[in-house]
């Protein structure tokens, strides 16, 4: 029969730990797990890339719920341990749940600390521990005014850069004269905050907190030199401690953290203690290399291995701040044993710092460029003598040995045992062994045999590296495709990008870039426009010369250089007197073809350039608006006639499909979309071929989505059956804005949700009401700046240039 | 030369191009992002697209039909396609802009 093991606690370390326990001792243990948090495990070092809006939840989570069920593991999800019984061998959850183990294992992890300062128990005060933290602060920055953080060390500031890429107005306190001063000496501090704060945020060092005061919630923060800041939001970011509380309780030795021997093994025998919360020789540990080795030795230790013993070792410091290079290692203080080695590049902001003791490395301080870090990292740990390339030694590895090497051969002349994954303690040797031995072409892969460069990812460009040196071509790194010639980045790439560096203009995207083109290409430019149009409702200036003709001229270009024209039929509604103005507009203008369009409008072919002003006058005159038939944007709702008529309607389908054009006209997507609603599953409207459609039913309205009939042929997907009119339109609208976040330009509903897949899409619309309103209220916004009649702006004078001829030369002219 | 003036470079957007009517059909003059003025037959080699609707990128153009990209020095289509468009010689005096319809002038003359 199998022993039980209780875990408390579901963070990375237990969760690194399960899996070395199942691969060495399967089926041993039956496993339950108490999380406080209500979720999954998921990657924390992650978190900050979530604040600034780089990554979603979702694309952090370690072990999502399937691999919980796969183990047979029971998982209580927020589930607090209250109480453990070391003489029955039970644990009690907050919820009353008691279980029994015979092996436990304490993974508490740590609690922020908290300056007990006058008003930190205000409302508005946070800190920066986990997912809630985060959503909080996004909640927070909403607002986009004004935030304060508390602490300037590697958390306080990847808070203050997601706060700051999320609209908020950011200013740093930090008690100490430079930043992150446990990892950085004063110079490199000094050049951080200078990159800090030429990203907008503000830096006070030597800022000594002595109050938090407002009305009801956080106002402002009060210095010790009588400074008050304006914050409506403040992060405490100051450090944190071991959770040793509940060991505490139940009466196992803790010193500063739960004290554990080599073997992580508590003074109970049969309870381990690993993570943040443990204590081992004499110190406590907050970076995940350690934390993992602790998973590795107490998995060795459960699996009956009681030799696995824990050492200790230096991690390196990176800061996962898109854009700021930095890795510091090992002790730099100064003393009179130690010599250093200095480069500053002050026009490259490059600053690098060795410190020797006896000819061998014993501290490094990299900013600007950190490629040798892992050289450096291994020539350290190895306490390789360095007298010979002493006078070289700062430029790295590629001067070694005379001519400068490329960039492949410094990874390739690394040895096989050089770290090359510090998070998760990977070497090169094993790397390219997996690689070698399991045939592994892809990065995905190696991140899934290796765990190398799969949490933080600072390490991806020498993985991928390695993969060339041992397949060579057989590794395609272009499995992303790049956007077009101009540039090597996908458009997946591009957009985060444009968010992460709050790119704002073309110009800006493509010098942050490094387009290798002046001003891009067709291919290129339209996307970004889109891309910045949707990013930036309310910022960006529509770029009309990056836009194709027909939505630069409102009016689809024909081949023969003439245009089409459909102004808007609401649902496909029309009446008497909108097609009077329209026989009228065709007599005078002698438009050669009228034709009634597979999305219920009116389309009038063979109108030249120079009278569209014109007609767009007297189809205005009417009450037309633009159609947009032309736009990468929402085009038509299809309608049939519903309850009001057909005797099998079940509800008011023409007024829900007019209802979601009103709503919907005028917002640019990646590709045309467009829409139809049904009044019951005979379907007259064919909803079920089309980008997003409708079917009523008695009970409700059921939403459909990702159809295609083009190219491709492809029936809807059902996205779910919601109750209400309001409710539909709520969803179609997340739904859209959603596309419009994550599509690539020119990727119709159907693609992007083949890409993403369609369980995401269902979990993030229909199960996660929290986000589906975010959606919604996105799209909300940027429809303020969006719903503007093309045509009407066009015949009061916009653009006239289009429209007319620069000069006409006549014979005699030409003749002269 | 039959310098023939067409108006001001300003008439023009940066990256854009814009439209002279003559009896032997459309000259497309475009205008560089840096500022550089280049006339074309406002016609694709391919199908006759007009190519001052097209977009506009470093010193070329892109029709708006099927895609060609057309060198506004040369007026050759460039990548894999075959294919050229007259050019037309340009003159820029200050702010003016002239157009050289030399073979109009014969014509008529």
């Amino acid at each position: 029969m199998s022993e039980k093991l209780v875990i408390i606690g579901n963070g990375m370390a237990p969760g690194r730990m399960l899996e070395h326990l199942f691969e060495q001792a399967p089926g041993r243990y039956t496993v339950t797990i108490f999380n406080a948090e209500p979720r999954v495990n998921y990657d924390r070092i992650m978190l900050s890339p979530v604040l600034s809006g780089e990554k979603a939840f979702e694309e952090i989570i370690i072990h999502g719920d399937g691999w919980y069920i796969a183990n047979d593991i029971t998982l209580y999800k927020g589930h607090r341990i209250v109480a453990i019984d070391r003489q029955a061998k039970t644990v009690t959850s907050d919820h009353g749940v008691t279980e029994p183990y015979d092996k436990l294992v304490i993974a508490t992890g740590s609690v922020p600390f908290i300056i007990p300062v006058p008003g930190h128990d205000l409302p508005g005060v946070l800190t920066y521990r986990d997912l809630d933290d985060v959503q909080a602060m996004m909640l927070a920055a909403q607002s986009r005014s004004k935030a304060v953080v508390i602490g300037g060390g590697l958390l306080g500031l990847e808070a203050a850069a997601g706060l700051n890429a999320q609209g908020m107005d950011v200013t740093v306190l930090h008690v100490m004269p430079t930043l992150m001063e446990r990892q950085l000496d004063p110079a490199a501090g000094y050049l951080l905050q200078r990159a800090v704060e030429q990203r907008g945020i503000k830096v006070i060092t030597k800022a000594n907190t002595q109050a938090i005061t407002g009305n009801g919630k956080v106002g402002q923060v009060e210095l010790a030199d009588g400074t008050v800041i304006p914050a409506t939001l403040v992060v405490m970011a100051v450090g944190i401690r071991p959770n040793s509380a509940l060991a505490k309780q139940a009466g196992i030795a803790v010193n500063r953290g739960i004290v554990v021997d080599a073997g992580m093994r508590s003074n109970d025998p049969d309870i381990y203690a690993l993570g943040e919360c443990a204590e081992v020789n004499g110190q406590v540990y907050g970076l995940v290399a350690p934390l993992y080795e602790m998973a590795r030795v107490a998995a060795r230790q459960l699996a009956g291995d009681e030799a696995a013993a824990f050492v200790h070792m230096d991690t390196p410091t990176k800061l996962k701040v898109t854009g700021i290079d930095l890795f510091s290692l090992g002790d730099f203080a100064e003393g009179e044993d130690r010599q250093e080695i200095v480069l500053r590049d002050a026009a490259a902001g490059v600053y690098k710092r060795l410190v020797l003791k006896d000819d061998r490395i014993i501290g490094t301080v990299l900013y600007g460029e950190t490629a040798d870090g892992a050289w450096f990292n291994d020539l350290k740990k190895k306490q390789t003598d360095i007298s010979e390339m002493r006078d070289t030694l700062i430029f790295g590895q590629s001067y070694q040995g005379g001519a400068p090497l490329d960039p492949m051969a410094a990874v390739a002349a690394l040895p096989d045992d050089a770290e090359i994954c510090g998070c998760n303690g990977v070497c090169k040797g094993k790397i390219t062994g997996a690689i070698t031995a399991k045939g592994l072409t892809s990065l995905d892969d190696v991140r899934a045999h290796t765990k190398a460069s799969a949490s933080c990812g600072s390490c991806t460009g020498l993985v991928e590296k390695l993969m060339v040196l041992t397949i060579g071509d057989k590794y395609n790194p272009a499995a992303v495709q790049p956007m077009c010639g101009c540039t090597t980045l996908g458009h997946d790439e591009v957009r985060r990008l444009i968010i992460a560096k709050s790119l704002k203009t073309i110009p800006a995207v493509m010098q942050e870039l490094e387009w290798t083109t002046s001003c891009g290409c067709a291919k290129c430019r339209p996307a970004l426009n889109y891309y910045l149009v949707c990013d930036w409702p309310d910022d960006y200036a529509d770029d009309y010369q990056s836009r194709f003709i027909n939505e630069r001229v409102h009016a689809n270009i024909q081949k023969d250089g003439t245009y089409s024209v459909v102004p808007r039929m609401w649902g496909g509604v029309t009446n008497a007197a909108e097609l009077r103005a329209i026989a009228d507009v065709v007599d005078k203008f002698e438009i050669p073809m009228v034709k009634v369009t597979g999305g219920q409008r009116i389309d009038m072919l063979g109108i030249r350039k120079e009278d569209l002003p014109a007609v767009w006058a007297d189809l205005g005159q009417a009450g037309f608006v633009s159609g947009h038939a032309y736009a990468k944007g929402l085009r038509t709702v299809k309608t049939c006639v519903g309850s009001d008529w057909c005797r099998f309607g079940t509800q008011d389908s023409t007024g829900l499909g007019i209802r979601i054009e009103k709503f919907m006209w005028g917002s640019w997507t990646p590709a045309k979309v467009k829409m139809a609603v049904s009044g019951c599953p005979r379907n007259c409207a064919e909803a079920t071929c089309k980008d997003v459609g409708v079917i009523c039913v008695d009970s409700g309205y059921e939403i459909h989505f990702a159809g295609a009939a083009g190219l491709d042929i492809k029936g809807t997907e059902v996205l779910g059956l919601v109750k209400t009119e309001d409710e539909a339109l709520e969803h179609i609208v997340a739904l859209t804005q959603m596309y419009r976040e994550q599509g690539r330009y020119l990727e119709r509903i159907y693609k992007w949700a083949k890409r993403i897949g369609i369980p995401e899409i269902k979990r993030q619309i229909m199960d996660n009401a929290e986000k589906r309103k975010a959606y919604y209220e996105r799209f909300v916004f940027s429809q303020k700046f969006a719903q503007v009649d093309p045509w009407s702006e066009r015949v009061s004078g916009k653009d006239k240039h289009e429209f007319r001829p620069m000069a006409s030369v006549g014979f005699a002219q030409a003749a002269e | 030369m039959n310098w023939i003036s067409i108006g001001s470079i300003s008439d023009i957007p940066r990256r854009g191009a814009r439209c002279v009517a003559t009896p032997e059909g459309k000259v497309a003059v475009f205008r560089t992002q840096d500022d550089q003025v280049y006339a074309i037959d406002d016609h694709c080699p391919h199908k006759g697209g007009p190519l001052s609707q097209g977009i506009v990128h470093g010193t070329a153009v892109t029709c708006p039909l099927h895609n060609w990209v057309i060198s506004l020095e040369t007026g050759k289509a460039l990548g894999a396609d075959e294919g050229a468009v007259r050019t037309i010689p340009v003159r820029i005096e200050g702010e003016h802009l002239f157009i050289a319809l030399e073979a109009l002038a014969s014509r008529a003359a």
